[in-house]
């Protein structure tokens, strides 16, 4: 077998290019699946918390506890309310016991009575899931359990998930716990059941001080993306780049 | 090439083919990479649909109107309209085929959820009329002197 150095040179040429190419390359796609690939949805779901609104009522735990199959007893749950008090010497206590699921009924916070006098700011930090954009949680699945929705929603696959917990981990805001029937992950999911039927979250509804919103980033109407896009609204860690899509009025530095 | 030297590779394709098969058995069609960009999105594309089929317990205001609607007309021009019904009465999920479903709660722990006084600058909560629950009435239930539906202290 002769061959030549010329031949030898473009054989080798030609092979590595098309060893580099993956079968995937001579696909051809349909625009309904480029627009899919691209996650090119009318509905990007947001929520907008106003912290001036909330009084601590707890009502949207115990709804959403309810709604979403959480047992009440149990100190899990996918919303919560924090409660934080600076005091006039700076020093700021923060707490939230069994998730503020029965609503704040005394000022006393770790067992310790504060003077109403040397109070400075006092107020209360509804939190959920920030269904981010780019979601740690959905990274470190190992197994594809966990997903983003395209309309921006992140999921759990209850049939999926073998209850590794590296999400509950990997979440910088705290929002993932280990549901204690079904064994596995579980967040809030927005009340996707809900959502995408035209109604809105069992919190938002079960909030009587309009302190809890949530709407459609993608539509130019919605109340709530006015809000995000013409007012001075803040959003929690973001630090961690995850591109939170939980909005805040009123947000305060010593909220964490 | 010798048969002692191939046998081993036969045994290794079989295994691979088996675990292949077991694979496309056990793994669900619509498992798959559902994003082109670098996270690829593996999930089950039909957990999006279980999910949006989960019953709906809280129906809201407007579910409630479609019997009572007197009682949501009244509760309209209160003081407290902005409280949804089932926030005390319960979710109305199962209410309209088995009205004994409804647990409604009557209780001074929930008038307290907003009326226990929190001296509160720079939130709501310090401008609703708040009492102190150990010196007000503590033995008492709120439903004793005040009509939650139209809690008027003029008219109590």
């Amino acid at each position: 077998m002769s061959c030549s150095r010329r031949k030898f040179l473009k054989n080798t040429l030609a092979g590595a290019v098309a060893s580099s190419l993956p079968l995937s390359a001579f696909k051809l796609l349909s625009p309904a699946e480029v627009k899919a690939a691209i996650g090119d949805a009318k509905v990007r779901w947001a929520f907008l918390v106003d912290t001036y609104k909330c009084v601590g009522c707890g009502m949207c735990v115990k709804a959403c506890k309810s709604e979403n199959d959480i047992p009440y007893n149990i100190p899990v749950t996918r919303t919560w309310v924090e409660r934080y008090v600076v005091k006039k010497n700076g020093e700021t206590l923060i707490d939230s016991p069994d998730g503020g699921r029965e609503g704040y009924t005394t000022p006393t916070i770790h067992g310790e009575k504060i003077d109403p006098d040397d109070i400075v700011k006092g107020f209360f930090v509804p939190k959920l899931c920030n269904q981010c954009e780019t979601p740690a949680c959905v990274q470190v699945c190992p197994v594809g359990a966990t997903y983003q929705t395209q309309d921006g929603v992140v999921l759990v696959d209850r049939s999926w998930c073998i209850g590794c917990g590296y999400c509950i981990m990997a979440c910088p805001f705290g929002a993932r716990f280990f549901h204690p029937i079904h064994k596995v992950a579980e967040k809030c999911t927005f009340c996707y059941h809900r959502i995408s039927n035209g109604m809105t979250t069992a919190c938002v509804q079960g909030c009587a001080f309009g302190a809890r919103q949530i709407g459609n980033l993608k539509d130019p109407e919605d109340p709530v993306t006015k809000i995000v896009m013409t007012e001075r609204v803040s959003i929690l860690k973001d630090e961690y780049g995850t591109k939170p899509q939980v909005f805040y009025i009123g947000l305060d530095a010593n909220v964490r | 090439m010798r048969n002692h030297v191939l046998r081993p590779l036969y045994v290794a394709l079989g295994v691979v083919a088996l675990i292949l098969l077991a694979r496309s058995m056990i793994v669900p069609p619509d498992f798959k990479a559902q994003r082109g960009d670098f996270t690829f999105g593996f999930h089950r594309a039909s957990n999006v649909d279980e999910w949006k089929a989960v019953p709906i317990k809280y129906r809201g205001k407007e579910s409630c109107a479609e019997c009572h609607e007197e009682n949501v007309e009244e509760h309209a021009s209160s003081p407290h309209s902005t409280i949804e019904c089932e926030n005390c009465h319960g979710p109305a999920i199962n209410h309209p085929d088995n009205p004994e479903a409804l647990e409604i709660d009557k209780s001074r722990a929930q008038c307290l959820r907003c009326h226990a006084d929190l001296p509160y600058p720079s939130s709501h909560r310090s401008e609703i009329a708040g009492i102190d629950p150990a010196d007000h009435n503590a033995s008492s239930q709120c439903i004793e002197c005040h009509q939650p539906h139209n809690p008027d202290l003029e008219n109590m």
